[in-house]
Formats: C-alpha cells, structure tokens, sequence
C-alpha cells in the first residue's frame, strides 16, 4: 500500500497515511486531486479505479470515505478486507465509531492504525491481538503517569490534567 | 502563563468557526500560542501542543516549527510523549528534511528499550519512513529483534526489514540467516510478515529465489502452512466469514506464484493445494472470492497443468456472472491479462462478456469493451460487431473514440466481404462521427479508393447521409472526398448494390455549396469541399458553376480557401488544358505502416496516417511530385506541406545521401514545414492526380531561358530545363530530364548534385528511379538553387544506377549553364 486517506463527504480529510516519501506539496496535490476522483463516483460504481498509475481501493462507510492506493501486483479484493477490519477495529475500540470520534480522538485512531499496519502491509491478522497491544499501550500512558503521582515531591503541577486532557473526551 | 488549551478543546473551538477566515484566525492565534510555549522549552505541556499542531497539521495549515519538538518529545522517557512524539515525526518529518536523521540516535535506544510497545514504536516509525541511511544505520538492530522470540517485536520487525531492503538492497543478503525458522512460528502475524519479507527478497533477487526454492524448501513449508489454514477447524480468532485468516492464504499464494512462475518442479509441488483452495474455497462472501482470486492469478502465472487453467478461467468465468461488481470488474482485468495466452478459454466466456458491455459501471464497461475486441476473430465478426455497433451508439462518449478505431481496426483484419467493410465504415461514421479519431479520414479514404467495384455504392451512401447531416466533421470529409472523386457514378445513378438515387448535377453542388458555407464545418472540412467541387469540373458539365464558386473563394477570409480557390482559378484561366489531366481518378494507393498484428490496444491501436503515394508503374501515370513543382511553379509553396515531408521514400534519400557525400552542401528547408501527422496534410495529397507527360514542363517553363544537355554517356542523357521562381528571382528552377537510348532499363537510378558553397541548393523527389529503355520516357526531377551572389553557376553531379544487372556510378562537371540561368 503507498497511502491511506480518510475524508468525509464534503472532502474534509479525518486521516493520512502516507507510506512513500513524498513532499508536503504532493501529498496536498494528491489528497485534493483523489478526494475529488472519489467523491465525484456515483454510488452504483465499483469499488476500484486507476488513478495515474495506482489503483485506488476505496469505501465508504457512513459518513468517511476509506480510500487506498495500492500498487500494480496488490490484491483489490483483500485490499478491501483490509479496509473492513481497521473499520471493525475502530468499531470495537470505540464502540460503534462515528466520524466525531475520529475527529477528537484522531491520534488514537492512527495508534490503531500503526498496529494493524505497518509500511503498508498488515503487521498482525488477529482482530484480537492488535485490540489487545492498544489496550496495554493506553494502560502503560496512564500507569507510568499514575506512578509518578505517587512519588512525592515528585509531581510536577497539572501533570495529571495534562494527561487526561489529552487521552480523556 | 496559562496552561495551554487541552487538544479537544481546540477541536471542539475550531470546528465552530463558520468561515474560513474565522478558522484561520482562531489557528493563527493558537499557532502563536503554540509557538511561545515552544520557545519557553516546556516539558509539561509539549505533548499536548504537539498534537494540538498535527490537528491543524491536518486541517492543511503549516506546522513545521513543531518538527524539533517531535524530536524533543522522542527522546522524551515518557511514554505518552513519545507516543505523540513518533506520530509527529511520521506526519511531519519525512526523508528531504534533515531533521529526520537527528532521529536515528534516538530510534536506535528506543530498539533496544526494556519496554516492548516503545520498541514497538520505533521499529513502527523506521518501518514507515525511515531514510536509506537511517535503515544503514539501524539495520543491525532490526536483524537482531528479527531472531527474537518475542513475536510482536518479531513480526515489527519482519516488516521493517521489508522497508530497509526497498531503501538499501544491497542489505538483504544480512536478513537471510534470520528467515531460517520464521515460517515455523505459530503466531500468525509472525507468519504473515515473515511471507511478505519471504516475497519481497524473492522479488528482487533471482539468486534469492533460487535459493529459497531450492535449499529451504520453501514451496513444501508453504503448501503445509496453507493446507492447515484451509483443513483446521473453526479459529475464533482467525476467522473472517467462515474462513481462516484470508490475509495469509492470499499472500501465501502470492508467495507460490513466484516460487512457481518458469519453474516446473515448484509448480508441481503446488498443482494439488492450488486445485484444492480452488475448489473448496466459499464464494459467497467477498474474502472467499479474494483468496479464488489470488488464486487464479497464481495458476495462470506458473506452469499449471491445463485442467487447472480451465479450472481457473471457469472461476472467471462465474465471477463475471457474480452480482458484486467488484468481483467483476477484477473478473474482466484478469482475463484481459489471460487473453492472449489462453484465447480459446476465454472464447467460451465470450457472451457473458458481451453483456458487461451493458453494465453500469463505467470501469467494467472499459473493460469489456477492451476484452470484446481481444476476442473478434473471423468467426464471430459478425456478432460481435453488432454488439459493438450497438455499444458504440449508446456508450458515453469517453469511450466513442477507443470503440470507433477499435471498430475500424476489427473490421479491416476481419471483414467478411468488402460491401460490409463499406456498411461498418458508415455505420461508425454516422453515429460516432465526430469522435472518430482524425487520422481514421485518410485510412478511410484509402479503403474507399482501392474497393474500386464499390465506389458507386460509397459514394450513394455518403452522399444520402450529408444530406442527414452535416455535423460530424470526419464523416463530412470522408464524404466530400468521395463526391468529389466519384461524383460522376453518383449523377448517372450506376448503383449495383442497392437502388441506385435520383440526383443531379446542381443538387451535387448544392450539398457541396452548403458545406462551404455552414457554421458546422470546420476550416479542414472547407477545404476539402472546395476540392471536391473542383474535382466535379472533370467530371461535371455545369463547370460554370464550379467557376463562379470557385472564384467567389478566391477573396475567402481562409487563407487556406483563398489560395486553393486562387489555384484553381490558375487552372481555369491560363492551365485549362491541364485541368482534365490534374483532376484524374486517384489511383489506387499502397498502404505504408500497416497495423500491428495481434493485440488490439485501444489507445494506440491506431495505424500510422497512411502516406499517400501515387503507384508509378513506370513509365505511364505521373507522380505526385511533379504535380509538387507544378503547384510551386503557380507560386503557392505553403499549400502542399506535406508534400515535401512526405518524402521519406527512396528519391527523398537522394537528397539525405548528399549530404554525406558533399558535406558543404547545404539544403534550403522547405518554406511550410508541416509536419507529416498533423490533419491538414492529408488534403494536399488529394489535390494531386496524375498529370500526364513530362513535356508539360516544356510547356511551362516559358522563362525564355534555353535548355542544356548536362551530361549525356553511355545512352544516359541528361537534359536541363530553366524556369524562374516567383517571387524570388534569385532561385533558379532546373528541372533535369533523364532520358535512356539503351535497350535495357536503368534501375535503382538516383541523381545527386552539389553547387559550391556560396549557392543554396534543394533537391525535391524525382519522378521515379527507373529510366525507360529507348527514350520510352524520362524521369525528372527539380533542383532549386539559391544565388544571392548572381555567381556564375556550377554544379558537380553524381549518377548511379544499374543497367544490365551491374551498378553503374559517374561523376560530371556541369559548367555549361547558360548565362541567364544566374545572372
């Protein structure tokens, strides 16, 4: 896979993946170019289309349009398993997904992401395992946070705010 | 200073802004926010503003003075920062800047953590962006964690492998000790990355390949592996559908297809499993069709008994029934991909692929279209072309231009009798006709011309559907062109082939007329009907007609229109004796380029424009170049670019070889330098029918200079003949006649000459290369020598060509030019 691009309908990017070196100003090229190719399908379209010389994966679930460039020997059909179990990752972690939740909490869904894949191909096949590594990572934030807390003399002010601002709705 | 806004804070703030203007205000100020916090080197509240940064990161707005706080948050030892830390670095730092490199220190510890998921992190980071010598510099320690026991370190790593050998090759050999045991694990992650790292080293070393079929035995391991998959039970945690873990089936297969591919042993050792995954594999839902057709890509790539390529274009086969259009559109690639090799399988499928004409998917209906095309053969050509036909006129018009000329190219290997040819022809012309490609107007005119019992047809034909309509531009051109040559069959109504039409002469003219004049035609258009009125002054008798309208174009706004109006008018006025001979039927033409054999690839499956050349059957009907300097003696050089670059045959070489020979020859460029594909040039062509004799030129070389015998040897006269260029009085036009008094032909003959350095000189095409024997006729060609000096004009020239069967070759001084030829 070269990259990986979540938007809504109106086009609005909720995530990238980008798994090729690629300056800032193609990646911003590409992004508009694709979610406008995308955006323009009508929905009786299959699910596939060349884009340049890529092919381009995508689906839309509810209000989020996954889309995926993988390359010429990649297989279109486990491409979009592959989209189904992030998506049913997402789900679980969350517990029933919506667009807000990757809108506020979109550094959670790239630490998903980057258990699930990594260098663009799947690092890990059970649902179970890679729910479970995010698990004991989310555990290991607060933990080490929570045992500095007990140190006396040792706090340093706001820390526990600091934490839980940013891990907490 | 107050703690800076928490990261949801400023999501939930930002996204009330109504405009992009408030948005950008509201950013700003945090940037700046931000920005102090930063400069004041807080730890406390780095992590939130990083992320706060890769938000509006996101949001497109610019962030890169967050990059060194990434780094900071790195080498940070807590764990929430260096979460955020590396997921700063993989969005905001990427291998042009050189900020990433001060990440390779802190990579390296962070590998070698007493924490798994902080190791985790890195080989995560390194995996997704690491530079060339980054992945140099780390790629020891990834080796290490590779042999680890741990088996979520170890399938990281297995993937960051995969990254360091796509940036640095040459550190594969390092990996290979470490793969030994990894297809032994149990851990399917484990194994689902060891198989990609297994894929890419096979990929890109033959040597690796070799060895990995060979000494480890990989296919056996992989069939075991497989076999389990699909035998074992139900796997809660494996499972997708019903089936077991699919992800690795589908990249074990991938794995075999390169094992097997050119390698019979390996292929054999996979030909039961694969028949097997084949067979047993459920289709219902989307995961079982993935693993089918990973599967079928696998067989069709080794070297697969048949019944197991029957076996799998039969699963394409029910994919293209499959009511997923997915499955169908992968389905249609892959028997594109097969058609070739394996055409009589696809053959039976032909029907099933016919109807994806009608789907409604614009990629499927692509893909059919390209396949349907593939598949026409002599036997089917006829269904199949209705198919098409009825595809082209309802299809969108993205696809109109592939489908004519995929149409055309069809019809022209296949076609059962030519009156059909004719009917596609028309049938394409009339219903796509303005998305036919402009180069089809010159094939199509060429088929036309050399179907010489169907020209009474064609011409009735076309003549009935400009009458329809006057819109679609190549089918009007096609159409003129026709009136213009055969427009006498059309008058005296000797239709055979369907009921021959009442027309005539005025209402011919009316059409022809109306093309002129209507909005819808194009300058091309125009001037193809300009010519086919003039060709009908032979063949008509209302030529005063013809006369006036010819005249009336003589003051056209078009360049183009005027001066083939003013032309014509020359005809009329002083050339009259000349007109029958110029606007004789076209003979038949040869075809050059003609078009590739097999595949029928739509984009480029056009043939090359055809160059137009007059056959010269020595010594009778008269080249194009003559007409060439007939045309330029009337003083109109721009009307027939093409010609002068139509000239890649044999006599234009002439001019090539030349050069090399008397390298400080130098020859003037013709003054309109079309170039040989462009649209335009395929008129000029059809403005030249034969003429008649040589001694035309007598005729008109009226400058009052006399004539000179140049060379004369060996039964090999060579005659000089003068005439001035207008405008430019300094070129002096010579036309040399070669005439043979032996009793044998002179073949293969080319006359070249060279002028001293201060003359220009141009040579054009002779009129062939083989002199008649006994003086049955000459062959001429025209020099144009450029004398801005009024030198006295001399001129070495070099003869060749073959008589009696041996090459002959001479060379002569020619110095006896008369004194009004240069001065």
């Amino acid at each position: 896979m070269q990259f990986m691009l979540l938007f809504s309908r109106q086009g609005k990017l909720r995530l990238q993946k980008w798994y090729v070196p690629l300056s800032d100003k193609e990646k911003k090229k590409i992004t508009r170019e694709l979610v406008q190719t995308v955006l323009a399908r009508k929905p009786k379209m299959c699910s596939f289309l060349e884009w340049r010389d890529l092919k381009i994966v995508y689906k839309r679930y509810a209000s989020l349009y996954f889309c995926c460039a993988i390359e010429d020997q990649d297989n279109e059909l486990i491409t979009l398993e592959i989209i189904h179990r992030y998506v049913e990752l997402l789900d679980k972690y969350f517990g029933s997904v919506c667009e807000l939740d990757i809108i506020f909490n979109f550094e959670k869904a790239y630490f998903i992401l980057d258990e699930f894949l990594l260098g663009g191909e799947a690092q890990e096949t059970s649902k179970k395992n890679v729910l479970k590594a995010i698990e004991q990572a989310d555990l290991l934030q607060e933990n080490i946070d929570f045992q500095m807390r007990l140190f006396a003399g040792m706090v340093v002010p706001n820390m526990a705010s600091e934490s839980s601002g940013l891990f907490q709705n | 200073m107050p703690a800076p806004i928490r990261l949801r804070e400023l999501i939930r703030t930002i996204r009330t802004a109504r405009t992009q203007a408030e948005e950008r205000e509201m950013i700003q100020k945090e940037c700046a926010a931000i920005r102090s916090s930063f400069r004041e080197e807080d730890n406390t509240y780095r992590c939130r503003n990083v992320a706060k940064l890769l938000y509006m990161h996101m949001l497109g707005y610019p962030a890169h003075f967050g990059q060194l706080e990434c780094l900071k948050l790195i080498a940070s030892q807590k764990f929430t920062d260096k979460r955020i830390g590396y997921l700063g670095a993989m969005l905001l730092l990427d291998e042009r800047q050189d900020v990433h490199l001060l990440m390779t220190n802190c990579i390296k510890n962070d590998l070698n953590h007493s924490t798994q998921y902080v190791q985790g992190l890195a080989l995560c980071t390194l995996g997704c962006m690491g530079s060339s010598e980054m992945c140099r510099d780390l790629a020891g320690e990834v080796e290490k964690l590779l042999k680890t026991s741990n088996s979520y370190l170890r399938k990281k790593a297995a993937l960051c492998a995969v990254h360091v050998i796509r940036k640095v090759p040459e550190l594969m050999e390092m990996f290979l000790p470490a793969t030994k045991n990894l297809l032994s694990e149990k851990n399917h992650g484990v194994l689902h990355t060891s198989v990609v790292l297994l894929t890419e080293m096979c990929e890109r070393s033959p040597d690796m390949l070799a060895h990995f079929r060979k000494n480890e035995k990989l296919v056996p391991q992989l069939v075991r592996i497989l076999k389990n998959l699909i035998m074992s039970g139900y796997s809660p945690e494996h499972d997708v559908s019903g089936i077991s873990d699919p992800f690795l089936q589908v990249r074990i297969l991938r794995l075999l297809r390169i094992l097997g591919k050119g390698d019979d042993d390996s292929s054999e050792a996979m030909n039961d499993i694969l028949a097997q995954v084949a067979t047993n594999t459920e289709t219902s839902k989307n995961v079982g069709n993935a693993i089918l057709y990973e599967t079928v890509l696998t067989i069709m790539d080794i070297k697969s008994e048949s019944g197991l390529r029957v076996l799998a274009i039969n699963i394409l086969g029910r994919f293209l029934l499959n009511n997923d259009k997915n499955i169908r559109y992968v389905a249609l690639t892959s028997l594109l991909k097969t058609v070739q090799t394996d055409h009589n399988a696809v053959q039976r499928h032909r029907s099933t692929i016919v109807d994806c004409l009608k789907d409604l998917d614009v990629s499927i209906k692509r893909r059919a279209m390209e396949l349907s095309f593939a598949l026409v053969n002599g036997n089917n050509i006829r269904g199949m072309m209705k198919e098409l036909l009825y595809f082209l006129d309802s299809c969108d018009p993205e696809f109109k231009a592939d489908c004519a000329s995929g149409v055309f190219l069809a019809a022209e290997k296949y076609a059962p009798s030519k009156r059909w040819h004719i009917d596609t022809i028309m049938r394409v012309l009339t219903t796509a006709g303005s998305y036919v490609r402009d180069d089809s107007v010159p094939n199509l005119i060429q088929l036309i011309t050399n179907s010489v019992e169907m020209h009474a047809y064609t011409v009735q034909r076309l003549y009935k559907a400009l009458l329809d309509d006057i819109s679609q531009q190549p089918l009007v051109q096609v159409a003129s062109w026709c009136i213009g040559e055969y427009g006498d069959l059309l008058v005296s109504g000797q239709c055979e082939e369907e009921e021959p039409i009442q027309v005539t002469e005025d209402e011919v003219l009316d059409v022809l007329e109306g093309l002129l004049v209507s909005n819808l035609s194009t300058p091309v258009t125009r001037g193809y009907a300009l010519t086919a009125i003039m060709k009908l002054s032979t063949r008509f008798t209302s030529v005063n007609r013809i006369k006036k309208v010819v005249s009336i174009y003589g003051s056209s706004i078009d360049v183009e229109l005027q001066q083939r109006a003013v032309e014509y008018n020359a005809l009329f006025k002083k050339y009259d004796h000349m007109r029958p001979a110029l606007l004789e039927r076209m003979p038949i033409m040869e075809k050059t380029a003609s078009n590739g054999p097999t595949e029928i690839v739509q984009t480029n499956g056009e043939a090359e424009p055809s160059v137009v050349e007059a056959k010269h059957p020595p010594p009778v009907t008269q080249p194009t170049n003559q007409a060439n300097d007939l045309l330029d003696l009337l003083g109109g050089n721009d009307v027939v670019p093409v010609i002068q670059t139509t000239v890649p045959t044999k006599p234009a070489s002439a001019g090539g070889e030349l050069l090399d020979l008397l390298g400080d020859l130098s020859l003037s460029g013709g003054p309109a330098p079309a170039p040989a594909t462009s649209v335009p040039s395929s008129q000029p062509a059809f403005l030249l029918d034969g003429l008649t004799s040589p001694p035309l030129f007598n005729d008109i070389a009226a400058a009052g200079i006399p004539p000179m015998t140049a060379y004369n040897k060996n039964g090999l006269k060579i005659d000089f003949t003068f005439e001035r260029a207008n405008p430019n009085p300094n070129i002096a036009v010579i036309t040399i006649h070669a005439s043979n008094s032996t009793e044998a032909d002179m073949t293969d003959f080319v006359f070249q000459a060279a002028v001293p350095k201060t003359f220009q000189l141009q040579l054009l095409s002779p009129s062939s290369n083989v002199v008649p024997t006994l003086n049955q006729g000459t062959v001429t060609q025209v020099i144009r020598v450029l004398n801005p000096q009024k030198q006295q004009l001399r001129m070495r020239i070099k003869l060749t060509y073959t008589h009696k069967g041996s090459a002959v070759q001479d060379l002569a001084e020619v110095n006896n030019f008369p004194p009004q030829s240069w001065q």
